[in-house]
């Protein structure tokens, strides 16, 4: 069931949360050995929420949006009470003393918080097989990768172990994974959601968003998490539409959409992801948008610009990672704090977390700043103004979300620059910080594939409104949990 | 060491302060010293995973206001940055501060030496970070088994101050500080206590002689402004002694030394921090308006240089009075108060710098904390003024009326103080006083007049002090004049 379908029948009284709340753990526990999209379920804690809301509605009390319906939480989005560990060795112990606020939020919703899923560590990766833990499997197929970083929260969504779950997304950890899992995630604009207790990553990129299997479902909860948040500076201050209510209100006549040919013409793009995606375009075009082809030249920097700037705010964001307050401490043995620290670090770290380190410190150095992080910036600002000039002219931009579909576990692991490059297509939203969503809109070998769909800032209610029409022609995949071939 | 040649000595300061904010830099933690270790704490100025800094516009606000007094420019564009280096007692391990975009720069401090003109030392910058937490060591740093860790510091808003190589000597240091100190207190927005540590100064000195001029050697740990004082001067007389044996100096950094009162070596230029500053992604850019200026300019109270001009144009108080009272803003405001009940601020001055300072001193106090008010001390300089007490006798109440508030009025009834102005009575006592001393009263006759001192004492005596001087003189004189 749909999440929106699931709040209709409990406000109906036809279901109660308790019911629907079980009948997730019960489908968790049918896959979740082979899935492994979780690394907390908080089973007791769940159901007792879902009773106190039974009794809510059995006592005709107000309920609110999210009213009985269970919602997972990427493990780098802070939780009170449950682990936070961001995949990492270095969190392992970790318990949050607060919500972050779109948890909060949630909970003010009744939404229910079911556990907390795999993602790669510290959302540095694109396969999910960067958890320290376990790697998590794509439902479609166990023997290949969910996606990453959000991975966890994509093949939950996409097995039906959950309706709903948020997930991050700094340079398409919640495009990616929705596309390979065939589920619908949005990135929204940066600043729509506040990032109070996402676990940084890097901060200039990263956005928390919804991921769910429908249009609808992910409507309603951005609607809930969206808004500025006074804990957070760069959260904007700008009204939050009521997404989930206006989706049907779009004239496609009036709206001008184009094709990005860098997002979608490239060679590193399958030809069977080509023909899928030309193919929802199509039915775009019947349905009466007028579609056109833009160059974004620009777009083509996206990958250094991106690991540059993302590695440099990393270096300094993950440095507080250091054994002294929080974490695993591993001294040495008549060592002082500093081997402490070097002890600590190449033990609770992963080689991706560490690669990505070492390559922000470099990048930020005395002597390489302006060459390196500086030009990164320029270039970001290029790329920035390149979408503003697409803007003038049209309001949707599209392209694909991921040049492949899921690949096998263990196929790009040797490779970072392959794996780097699952992201070519959704780096350029992330470095403008507009708002993209992935649509399932058919299959490839049996595999989904995304179509990405680009607004301009802010513009979230167009790209769901879009997003919906199509998602009307094309259909809702039903959950899937396919042991592979 | 004497030196003979000429040299010239460059110094530069940097000064750090805690603002007096309520809250903390960037989150809302209270900022009271002597607090429990760690109960100041929130997951902000912890650096939890995943926490967000929230600018403190107060603190933002105190800047403005320092910057203002400091004749400094204010940026109409300004940012943070992030500051990377690791050390236990920084939590997040960068610290957030500001790099290429302070919120201040071009102004000065004009300072005045004993001898010769008012000098202008330049202010480059004044920006606004966070402090850090601290480090408590058991026993020597490098020897210690374990270190603990007090945040309650960490996250408190800091301003830095960095002034022009204008500083010429030591002297002049000790003096830019003591005036600085005294215009962050009238403004309000630190204590600037350098043993609590909400003043911190690191100096930076160089010598020349003739054309050969030394690299800038940094000098660290000075815990007050004598110690920054001596520091300067001994790191000058090394300086200068190493050029005059023409030995080779490396840029460097030294460490004060108190008890042995010496510099010493910490460490060379080749560790110096890359601190690989970036524009702090989580804040956005800082834009002040012309308006917010104007309004915090209107909060600005008189500053010391102010009020020094005023003391000595309308008070017509002494250079060395007026330097006192500015220092000590608490005796300044005090006499202000007091002279809307007697209007004579120089005997104000008297008493405040006097009996009043020496009681506060004895009692380590200050008038702030001590019971007596404005009104009570003017109700006694008009007793005084009009005769009904003697400053005398206005001595021995004064402490009392300091330590414990007690009305003039009610110290003078207790203890039957009022002074003798009845000259019946008072003739009846110089009278018997005449006839005691026979001996004296003749000297006096045969023109020592001298001893007429002695009788007045005899007859003071005799009053318990409370007679009236004035008119024991002319009753005095007239009872002699006519024997």
């Amino acid at each position: 069931m749909k999440a929106v379908e699931i709040k209709q029948a409990i406000s109906d009284r036809k279901v109660k949360a308790e019911e629907v709340v079980c009948s997730c753990f019960d489908r968790i526990s049918e896959v979740e050995s082979k899935i492994k999209s979780f690394l907390y379920i908080a089973k007791e804690k769940a159901i007792e929420q879902a009773k106190e809301i039974d009794k809510k509605i059995a006592s005709g009390r107000s309920i609110g949006k999210l009213a009985g319906i269970p919602v997972s939480i990427k493990d780098n989005i802070c939780t009170e009470g449950m682990p936070t560990t961001c995949a990492s060795r270095i969190l392992t112990n970790f318990i949050s003393p607060y919500n972050a606020t779109v948890v909060d939020k949630i909970l003010a919703e009744d939404g229910i918080l079911l556990g907390k899923n795999n993602c790669d560590e510290f959302a540095m990766g694109s396969s999910t097989e960067n958890s320290f833990f376990f790697p998590t499997t794509n439902p479609w197929d166990i023997t290949r990768v969910p996606g990453g970083s959000s991975g966890g929260s994509a093949s939950a969504v996409a097995s039906g172990e959950v309706p709903l779950s948020l997930g991050t997304d700094t340079g398409g950890s919640i495009r990616q994974p929705a596309s390979l899992c065939g589920i619908v995630g949005l990135k929204p604009t940066y600043g729509r959601v506040s990032r109070f207790g996402l676990v940084a990553f890097a901060s200039s990129l990263d956005q928390i968003g919804p991921m769910g299997r429908c249009v609808e479902d992910i409507a309603l909860l951005l609607e809930v998490i969206a808004g500025k948040d006074w804990r957070d500076s760069t959260s904007a201050p700008i009204k939050v539409d009521e997404y989930s209510k206006e989706l049907s209100a779009i004239d496609p006549d009036s709206i001008k959409v184009a094709l990005i040919k860098e997002l979608l013409q490239e060679e590193g793009i399958e030809e069977g992801v080509k023909d899928v995606i030309y193919n929802s375009v199509k039915i775009l075009s019947d349905l009466g948008f007028k579609i056109e082809e833009v160059s974004l030249p620009h777009l083509a920097y996206s990958l250094p610009v991106y690991y540059l700037i993302s590695s440099a705010e990393a270096s300094s964001n993950l440095a507080r990672y250091d054994g002294v307050r929080y974490g695993e401490r591993k001294e040495v043995k008549d060592g002082n704090v500093f081997d402490m620290y070097i002890n600590t670090r190449t033990i609770g770290l992963g080689p991706e977390v560490k690669r990505r380190i070492m390559l922000g410190t470099f990048a930020l150095s005395a002597g390489y700043y302006d060459a390196y992080y500086l030009k990164a910036q320029k270039v970001r600002t290029l790329i920035k103004q390149e979408f503003r000039k697409a803007f003038d002219k049209y309001q949707i931009l599209l392209g694909a979300v991921s040049p492949t579909v899921a690949f096998k576990l263990g196929e790009k692991l040797d490779n970072p620059v392959q794996m780097y490059l699952s992201d070519i297509c959704t780096l350029p939203a992330s470095l403008a910080g507009i708002p993209a969503l992935s649509l399932p809109v058919g299959l490839y070998n049996c595999l989904p594939v995304g179509l990405q769909i680009i607004g301009d800032y802010f513009c979230e209610s167009l790209l769901l409104k879009v997003a919906y029409i199509l998602e009307k022609e094309i259909g809702v995949f039903t959950p899937v949990f396919n042991e592979g071939k | 060491m004497r030196v003979n040649k000429i040299f010239t000595t460059t110094i530069g300061l940097e000064v750090h302060i805690e603002l007096r904010t309520e809250s903390k830099m960037f989150c809302n933690c209270p900022t009271a010293f002597g607090a429990e270790p760690n109960s100041n704490t929130c997951p902000v100025c912890l650096g939890l995973p995943g926490v967000l800094p929230v600018i403190n516009k107060k603190a933002v606000e105190m800047l403005i206001k320092t910057a203002i007094a400091l004749n400094c420019k204010i940026a109409d564009y300004s940012k943070f940055d992030r500051k990377n280096y690791f050390y236990p007692d920084m939590p997040k391990n960068y610290q957030i501060s500001q790099y290429d975009f302070p919120l201040a720069y071009s102004g000065f401090l004009e300072i005045e030496p004993e001898e010769g003109p008012k000098k202008r030392i330049g202010i480059i910058r004044i920006h606004l970070e966070e402090d850090t937490g601290k480090s408590i060591h058991t026993g020597d740093i490098d020897k210690s088994l374990y270190t603990l860790e007090d945040f309650n510091r960490a996250g408190i808003p800091l301003l830095e101050i960095v002034t022009a190589p204008d500083i010429s000597s030591p002297g002049e240091a000790y003096l830019y500080l003591n005036d600085l100190k005294n215009i962050i207190q009238y403004l309000g927005v630190s204590d600037c206590k350098m043993e609590e540590g909400s003043l911190r100064c690191d100096a930076n000195i160089s010598v020349s002689i003739g054309g050969k001029q030394t690299p800038k050697i940094e000098v660290k740990n000075m815990n007050s402004f004598k110690a920054v004082e001596k520091a300067l001067a001994y790191e000058e007389s090394r300086l200068v002694s190493a050029l005059e044996n023409g030995e080779q100096i490396e840029q460097h950094t030294r460490g004060w030394l108190e008890k042995e009162e010496k510099t010493i070596f910490m460490r060379g230029k080749e560790f110096a921090h890359d601190y690989r500053y970036f524009p702090e992604p989580d804040l956005p850019p800082l834009v002040i308006t012309k308006e917010e200026i104007e309004k915090i300019k209107k909060s600005i109270p008189e500053l010391p240089y102010q009020r020094r001009e005023r003391y000595i144009k309308d008070f017509g108080l002494s250079h060395y009075d007026t330097a006192l009272l500015v220092e000590n803003k608490e005796l300044g405001d005090f006499l202000e108060q007091t002279l809307k009940f007697f209007n004579n601020p120089k005997k104000i001055c008297n008493w405040l710098l006097g009996d009043i300072s020496r009681i506060l001193n004895k009692n380590n106090t200050s008038i702030t904390q001590q019971l007596l008010t404005p009104a009570n001390l003017a109700m006694m300089l008009n007793l005084i003024e009009e005769e009904v007490i003697s400053g005398k006798m206005a001595k021995e109440l004064i402490e009392e009326m300091v330590i414990k508030g007690t009305p003039v009025e009610t110290l003078i009834k207790k203890q039957n103080l009022q002074q003798i102005k009845d000259e019946e009575s008072l003739k009846k006592v110089i009278t018997e006083v005449i006839k005691e001393n026979p001996d004296s009263v003749n000297k006096i006759l045969s023109g020592k007049t001298k001893v007429k001192g002695f009788l007045v004492g005899e007859i003071m005596k005799k009053t318990e002090g409370k007679a009236n001087p004035q008119l024991v003189n002319k009753i005095l004189d007239k009872t002699l004049g006519g024997l």
